[in-house]
């Protein structure tokens, strides 16, 4: 069994087949891009795998075990974490506090112990706090702990997402459009970062992202999603060759 | 800067306590009857605003149910501390259901227990309505709060049915109260300002994102209603000891929408707000009294007003709500470290 | 229970029925387009009742030129409240409206209480409504049949504002979507303004039958016949017109049997509504007649 799999995933809204017969197997420390044209089901596929939407029919595993439509909350605790595409963070909580949230699925002290602040409490919230100023130094947000997450400006979200998501301790991370309304300037850096913290945490990353440069810089396989099918499959440079994949993005080109 | 002055901040902490419960020393000992019943009115409107915020500022789910936890609670200390005697002369149209009629426990224990049967029914009326989305929520737990006070109508061999219960002993007074005000705000701080306060506000702030981080969101908001329940009996336990007389009706939707008065206009999500507004609902509600009695201006002579308070009360809440939405305090909270910001230049 | 008792209860439904549609629909309206519970909307059943009755004691008016009144007033005050109230809340969070609009709705009883006294006033009910009518045996008030008349004309003509006049088309388009309808050039403002028109319009219709139904009137009978209604909206599919007259018949009917069949829970009458609601938001929370709308993760 390897490391995950979504075999035939369908995902029907009414009339509308938004994903069609969709597979995917990674391993241990891949690095997977998902790409396709807007309306493609990208984000669908996420938000099945996350347990957001429950398929209309097909199965997910990962680390030999059947998530299919698992709430999202167990599917994070058992290791799948996520960053959305519109960013969803917590924008009244300060920076820390964001990224201690994802701690909490892990927190073995009742509420008692919490209002009290008993020791076994006590120890876990400062582990919890020392981790988070960690991950924060590693997205180089840990000066801002204490601001809101509401205030910082549209790139350093997006690190913040990504810490956030790191904070559940995951094996596999999903990125949704990672790079979208960065500068090159940031988008390098961005590229550098994932690559990092595949090695440093021992993540298995898949992406979803609209910039080739990206997708072509750092994915070693490329699936590509039209109309909720999957029409090609392959390393960056096949995909840059397969007529199929021209022709979906150049058929957008013509409408856009 | 987490742990920095975190002694002086207990100490402080401590001294204001001390300075308080001194300052109901002196109350108790020189104040008329009037006034600490009005200060001690005070006292349960800051459990109750603190608790309610607890549920719709923190949390951010729409509860229109407190009234009726705090009629359960009251109900049931109520029914706790009364002595036999003063039950068979209550229930005279039906007696009294077996135990409930030979029981009589001192006020602590009857309060505790009539929180827990509060929270007890949060947990009951959470687990159906809390999957729920915002607006449904809120018409299933005012429905909740009406149907509590049909039930407390027509249960006649345990509520009294509309006759209430009568003579209860006046054991409320600012020590009961203000003890409880501490222990309420204190315990509800620290659960707002621990791992799971920031679960609750993480909810609040955003569902899917909370969820998609490991929240189980059920779980939390269900234990949110269930610890303001908790707090909502404790209220209507010592609200129904100061009163000493209860009816169905006193636990309607009225008095829900007062302590959504008070929790708006201390604004929502801030429990320091929560508290100072409760504290001077009640003050400013016998103050307003004047504008129902008759009065003379400039030679006009206008007569007497009842129920002129609440009609300028739900003004107050629309104007607030309209033109100046973060009530008091927006989310803002009080804490030491401003204030030694500015006394202490390092 | 015998055929005539039980033709006499369905009648009774029926008509307590009507009126609760008649509230409904303006609950379904308003939400349909601003997804705002407009908790004032009981409130306004109640001025509803009271215009009239002022007209027909102040000003002697006819029970039907009352009715009129009634209903041009309520209209009025119900735009006044969008416009007062709501509207500078369009953009903010959905709890700050809704506890605007309780507040409405708490400031309205409370005005109420002061300008018109908390004692209830007895309402006139015109001699053609306090006739018996036998029909094969059945005995029924005349008003219980009026009243279902009266609602019908006016549901009539709700039908046939929002599915046959260009106003009406402009009202579904909003409901729809307000953003594209405003880019096609429709007068959102406007539109919401005739919706609350309409809708507080129905509930003074409902008012002043439910006035002379009882018939007596005070500041806050309002609050359960308001509640009811929005749950009898929830449960036909809040949103939708016809849901609103299906839920609001289902409610009336349902009530009145239940403490025709089961007597000895007729105290138990105004939690049933509420265990319905509940019921029904745990099974098919989009009602009877609504339509599933799937949020963007």
């Amino acid at each position: 069994m390897p490391f995950f799999k979504a075999d035939h995933l369908v995902m029907r809204f009414g009339g509308l087949v938004a994903v069609n017969d969709f597979n995917l197997e990674l391993q241990p420390g891949d690095l997977v891009g998902l790409i396709g044209p807007n309306g493609a089901g990208k984000t669908t596929v996420f938000n099945m795998i996350t347990g957001v939407y429950r398929p209309t029919s097909g199965r997910i595993y990962f680390q030999d075990k059947d998530i299919t439509g698992k709430r999202p909350d167990i599917i994070t605790a058992l290791g799948i974490a996520r960053t959305f595409q519109n960013i969803r963070l917590f924008t009244d909580l300060s920076l820390i506090e964001n990224v201690m949230v994802s701690y909490h699925v892990r927190l073995k002290s009742n509420i008692f112990e919490a209002v009290f602040k008993l020791p076994r409490y006590m120890r876990q919230e400062n582990a919890m706090y020392e981790e988070a100023m960690e991950l924060l130094h590693k997205v180089e947000l840990d000066h801002l702990a204490e601001e809101k997450a509401g205030s910082l400006p549209y790139g350093e979200q997006r690190r913040l997402e990504i810490a956030r998501a790191l904070a559940t301790h995951p094996k596999l991370l999903l990125l949704d459009e990672p790079a979208a309304g960065m500068n090159p300037n940031e988008t390098l850096q961005l590229m550098d970062f994932i690559k990092q913290i595949r090695d440093e945490f021992d993540l298995t990353i898949l992406l979803i992202e609209h910039d080739m440069k990206v997708v072509m810089g750092i994915c070693e396989r490329i699936w590509v999603l039209d109309y909720g099918k999957t029409i090609a499959v392959g390393t960056p440079s096949e995909i840059q060759n397969n007529p199929e994949v021209i022709k979906a993005y150049l058929g957008e080109e013509e409408y856009a | 800067m987490r742990k920095e002055k975190l002694y002086l901040r207990y100490l402080l902490t401590l001294i204001s306590i001390v300075i308080l419960f001194l300052i109901i020393w002196w109350a108790d000992g020189h104040l008329d009857n009037y006034y600490k019943r009005v200060l001690t009115v005070s006292g349960i409107y800051i459990i109750l605003g603190v608790s309610l915020n607890l549920i719709n500022g923190i949390t951010g789910i729409f509860s229109l149910g407190h009234a009726g936890f705090m009629g359960l609670g009251a109900y049931t200390a109520a029914l706790l501390t009364m002595s036999v005697a003063q039950k068979q002369m209550t229930f005279f149209i039906e007696p009294l259901i077996s135990p409930l009629d030979k029981i009589s426990i001192p006020f602590l224990p009857a309060l505790l227990i009539g929180g827990v049967v509060a929270a007890f029914f949060g947990l009951l009326i959470g687990i159906p309505t809390l999957r729920l989305g915002g607006d449904y929520l809120a018409i299933a737990t005012l429905g909740f709060g009406e149907i509590i006070v049909v039930v407390f109508n027509n249960t006649i061999n345990i509520t009294n049915g509309a006759l209430g219960l009568k003579g209860l002993s006046p054991y409320t007074n600012l020590w009961w109260t203000y003890g409880w005000a501490v222990f309420t705000v204190f315990f509800i701080t620290r659960l707002v300002n621990s791992s799971y306060g920031r679960a609750l506000k993480a909810i609040r702030e955003n569902e899917v994102a909370a969820q998609a981080m490991g929240v189980n969101i059920f779980y939390h908001k269900v234990l949110a209603f269930i610890v303001g329940a908790f707090f909502a009996g404790i209220g209507g336990g010592l609200l129904a000891h100061l009163l000493t007389t209860i009816n169905p009706v006193a636990f309607n939707f009225f008095l829900t929408f007062n302590i959504l008065i008070v929790i708006v206009i201390g604004g929502l999500g801030s429990i320091t707000g929560s508290v100072i507004a409760g504290f001077f609902f009640p003050i400013l509600l016998e103050w307003l009294r004047f504008i129902e009695a008759p009065m003379d201006v400039f030679g006009i002579h206008i007569p007497g007003i009842p129920g002129m308070r609440m009609v300028v009360f739900s003004l107050l809440l629309l104007i607030v709500m309209i033109f100046y939405q973060r009530g008091l305090m927006g989310r803002s909270e009080f804490s030491w470290d401003f204030i030694i910001k500015r006394f202490v230049k390092d | 229970m015998s055929w005539e008792s039980f033709f006499q209860n369905l009648s009774n439904g029926i008509s307590l029925g009507g009126l609760y549609a008649l509230i409904a629909i303006g609950y379904s309206m308003v939400y349909g387009i601003l997804r705002l519970i407009n908790f004032a909307h009981g409130d306004i059943f109640m001025l509803g009742a009271y215009i009239a009755f002022y007209g027909m004691l102040i000003f002697s008016l006819p029970w039907w030129l009352s009715l009129i009144v009634s209903i041009i007033l309520t209209a009025f005050i119900g735009i006044l409240i969008d416009k007062g109230a709501y509207k500078p809340l369009r953009n903010a969070p959905r709890i700050s409206a809704l506890i605007t609009a309780i507040g409405v709705s708490f400031f309205l009883e409370n005005l109420g209480l002061v300008v018109f006294g908390g004692r209830p006033k007895g309402f006139y009910r015109p001699h053609i409504f306090d006739e018996i009518i036998t029909i094969k045996g059945v005995r029924i008030l005349s008003l219980t049949f009026y009243s279902l008349v009266i609602t019908a004309i006016f549901l009539v003509l709700l039908f046939y504002i929002v599915y046959r006049t260009k106003t009406g088309l402009g009202m579904r388009a909003v409901s729809t979507d307000m953003e594209t309808a405003r880019l096609m050039g429709i007068d959102v403002d406007k539109i919401i303004s005739i919706t609350f028109a309409i809708g507080s319009g129905l509930a003074a219709v409902g008012g002043v039958l439910w006035a002379m139904k009882y018939p007596q009137i005070n500041p806050l009978m309002g609050i359960f016949p308001g509640l009811k209604a929005f749950i009898a909206a929830v449960l036909g599919g809040i949103g939708s017109v016809g849901g609103a007259l299906l839920g609001g018949f289902i409610l009336g009917i349902a009530e009145i049997m239940l403490v025709a069949f089961m007597p000895q829970l007729s105290g138990y009458r105004d939690a049933f509504a509420f265990l319905i609601l509940i019921l029904i938001l745990l099974v098919k929370p989009t009602g009877l007649l609504g339509v599933e709308v799937k949020e963007k993760a």
